[in-house]
C-alpha cells in the first residue's frame, strides 16, 4: 500500500477526508514512519524516523498564535504492529496553539502504541491538546502514553483524551503536570469501556506557583467484564493554589471501577476538593428520562452519551 | 360532559411503616386544570409520584387508573407512553446533556426547530441555551422551564407539576404559568401540586388534601378559603379516622 493510501485509509478510519487546506497544519505517522508532514508559520516540526520509532521536536515559536487547530494523525493500518513515538513539544512565550490529535487502529489485533510526550509551555502561552482515538471493534490494541507538561508562569493547558469509538483494549496512561504561578491546567478524559478492556489511568498535578488551578476529569462508562483503575493526584505547594478532582464512572453488567482521587496541601492558603461518584446512573435522572417515555436501557444510554460529551466539563471547570 | 383521565380509588400507600396516603380517591376532568393542596406533609408529592410510578411509590392498595387503565404494575415509561408526564419540584441536573437532547427526549419530533420552539413558550432564547448542557451552570428557575420545554414537546395527555413555584423568582414563575396556559391550549390535563396560594389560582379545580385523604374538593375559591382559614398554619383539624 502506497503512502498516500495509508493516509487516506487513516482518515477514512477516523470519518474524514485528508487534509488538504494549506492553511491548516497536519503531520501523519503511520506505524514509525512519518508520511505527511504540513507547516504553517509560527510552528516548526522536526520528524526524525529512527529504529524504534518516530522523535518529533514540535516548537511554536514566541508570540506565534497558530490560528487553526494543528492536526496530528498516528496510526496503524495493518492488524499487529507497534508505533514508538517520542514527542517534545515546546510553546514559547505568549504563543497559543491547538492541537487535535487522533490515534486510529481500525483493524488491531495486536497493536502496540507508546507515546512519550513531554510539552514546555512557557509564560503566557495557552496550548490545548484533544486527543481521540479510534480502536478496532475488537480490543487488540496497547495503548500506553505517558507525558509531562511544565506549565510556565500564566500559562495554560487544556487536555481531553477521548476513547469513544471502537474498544479501548488496554489503556495506561500517565500524565504528569507541574504548574508555575497563576497557570491554568485542565486535564479530562471521557473513555468507554467493554469487552475485557483495561483502563487504567493515573493522572498527577502539582499546583507549585501562586493562584496556580488544576482540575482532572475522568469520566468512564464500563460494562461486561471492563475494568478501569483511576489514581489522580493533586498537590497544592502555594498560596491561593486551587486544585479539583472529579471522577464518575457508570458501571453496568460486569464490569469494575476503581477510583482513587489523592489530593495533598501543604499550605495553608491553598485549597484542594475532589468529587467521585461510581457505580449505577443516578435513579432521579433515569426516572427523570424515563417520565418522557424512554426505556431504562434508552435512558442510561442518554446520561452515559452526556457523561461522555465535550460538555461535560462545563459545570466542573466553571 | 367533561370524561375523567385520571380515577383514583381509596389509594393508600405506606411508606417506612408510616401511612402516607391514606383511602385517597379523587378523579381529575381531560383538559382541565386541577391542583392539589395541602400543608407540608399531607402526601401531595407522594400521589405524584405514585401516579408516575417512581421507585419507592409503587407498593399500593386501591386503584389508580388512567383512560381506563390500571396503572398497576406498570414501569415509569409505559405511564409516559400511556400519556402521563411530570415536572418535579427540584428537576434533575444532567451534567453532559445538552438542553436539546434534554427537551426533545420525550418527542416525536426530534427536529431542533422543535426544541426551539419549546424553548421560547418557557421564554428561553434558544440561541443561549440549546447547547448548553442540563447540569448547575443552569439556576434552579433556567431548569424549571427547561423541564417545562420538554414537557411542551411530549405533549402528555396529564401533566402533574410538584411545587411548580418551588425555587424560583416572580418572573421565572409568570414564564411557567404562561407554559401552563400553553398546556391548556393543547389540551392537556395539568394537575398542579401545591401549597402556594398563587400557584393554586391558576386552577379550575382543587382538591384539599390532609394528612393523605382528601378533605374537600370543589371550586378554587371555596378551597381556598378553607385551606386559608383552616390549614395555615395547619392544626390537623381536619385529621382522618384510620381506614377507609
Amino acid at each position: 500500500m502506497g503512502d498516500s493510501e495509508l493516509v487516506r485509509k487513516m482518515y477514512e478510519s477516523l470519518g474524514e477526508g485528508c487534509i488538504t487546506s494549506p492553511g491548516v497544519a497536519h503531520i501523519e505517522i503511520h506505524g514509525n514512519t512519518v508520511l505527511g508532514l504540513h507547516l504553517v508559520p509560527g510552528l516548526v516540526v522536526e520528524a526524525e524516523e529512527r529504529e524504534d520509532g518516530v522523535r518529533a521536536m514540535v516548537r511554536i515559536e514566541h508570540g506565534a498564535r497558530i490560528e487553526k487547530p494543528v492536526n496530528m494523525c498516528f496510526g496503524l493500518i495493518p492488524e499487529k504492529g507497534v508505533q514508538r513515538i517520542e514527542m517534545d513539544v515546546e510553546v514559547g512565550e505568549d504563543a497559543a496553539a491547538a492541537v487535535v490529535s487522533s490515534c486510529t487502529f481500525p483493524n488491531a489485533v495486536d497493536v502496540l502504541h507508546e507515546m512519550q510526550a513531554v510539552v514546555r509551555l512557557g509564560p503566557g502561552s495557552e496550548y490545548s491538546y484533544l486527543e481521540r482515538h479510534v480502536h478496532s471493534p475488537g480490543g487488540g490494541v496497547k495503548v500506553v502514553p505517558r507525558s509531562f507538561v511544565d506549565l510556565g508562569e500564566g500559562a495554560s493547558f487544556m487536555a481531553d483524551f477521548e476513547m469513544l469509538r471502537g474498544r479501548a483494549g488496554e489503556l495506561d496512561i500517565v500524565y504528569e503536570a507541574v504548574c508555575a504561578a497563576s497557570s491554568v491546567l485542565e486535564m479530562n478524559a471521557r473513555i468507554s469501556g467493554s469487552g475485557d478492556d483495561r483502563i487504567r489511568i493515573h493522572e498527577k498535578a502539582t499546583l507549585s506557583g501562586e493562584h496556580s488551578r488544576g482540575v482532572l476529569t475522568t469520566n468512564i462508562a464500563v460494562r461486561d467484564s471492563a475494568w478501569a483503575d483511576i489514581r489522580n493526584t493533586i498537590r497544592a505547594e502555594a498560596a491561593y493554589a486551587r486544585g479539583h478532582v472529579d471522577c464518575r464512572e457508570i458501571v453496568r453488567d460486569g464490569a469494575t471501577a476503581r477510583a482513587v482521587p489523592v489530593i495533598e496541601v501543604t499550605h495553608p492558603l491553598a485549597h484542594v476538593t475532589h468529587e467521585a461518584a461510581l457505580g449505577s446512573v443516578d435513579s432521579k435522572q433515569l426516572e427523570t428520562l424515563m417520565a418522557r417515555g424512554l426505556t431504562e436501557d434508552e435512558a442510561t444510554d442518554m446520561i452515559i452519551a452526556g457523561l461522555l460529551s465535550p460538555r461535560y466539563k462545563a459545570e466542573v471547570t466553571r | 360532559m367533561d370524561r375523567s383521565i385520571l380515577e383514583i380509588d381509596d389509594l393508600t400507600l405506606e411508606l417506612g411503616g408510616r401511612r402516607i396516603l391514606d383511602c385517597l380517591s379523587l378523579d381529575l376532568w381531560e383538559g382541565h386544570v386541577h391542583a392539589v393542596v395541602g400543608p407540608n406533609g399531607a402526601g401531595k408529592s407522594t400521589l405524584a409520584n405514585t401516579v408516575m410510578g417512581l421507585s419507592g411509590y409503587r407498593e399500593y392498595t386501591g386503584t389508580v387508573k388512567f383512560l381506563g387503565n390500571d396503572l398497576y404494575g406498570l414501569s415509569v415509561d409505559q405511564r409516559a407512553r400511556l400519556g402521563i408526564g411530570m415536572a418535579w419540584q427540584e428537576p434533575a441536573r444532567f451534567r453532559g446533556l445538552g438542553v436539546e437532547d434534554f427537551i426533545l427526549s420525550g418527542s416525536e419530533d426530534k427536529s431542533a426547530e422543535k426544541a426551539a420552539d419549546c424553548l421560547m413558550k418557557v421564554d428561553l432564547d434558544p440561541e443561549k441555551y440549546l447547547d448548553r448542557a442540563v447540569d448547575g451552570t443552569l439556576s434552579g428557575g433556567e431548569r424549571k422551564r427547561i423541564e417545562l420545554a420538554s414537557i411542551l414537546a411530549q405533549a402528555p395527555r396529564l401533566v402533574m407539576m410538584d411545587e411548580p413555584d418551588s425555587g424560583i423568582d416572580v418572573e421565572a414563575l409568570k414564564r411557567i404559568f404562561d407554559a401552563i396556559s400553553v398546556l391548556r391550549g393543547m389540551g392537556s390535563t395539568v394537575l398542579l401540586i401545591t401549597h402556594s396560594m398563587t400557584v393554586l389560582e391558576q386552577a379550575d379545580h382543587a382538591f384539599l388534601l390532609c394528612c393523605g385523604s382528601i378533605q374537600d374538593k370543589g371550586g378554587v375559591e371555596k378551597i381556598t378559603e378553607f385551606y386559608a382559614g383552616r390549614c395555615i398554619p395547619c392544626d390537623h383539624k381536619n385529621r382522618p379516622e384510620e381506614g377507609c
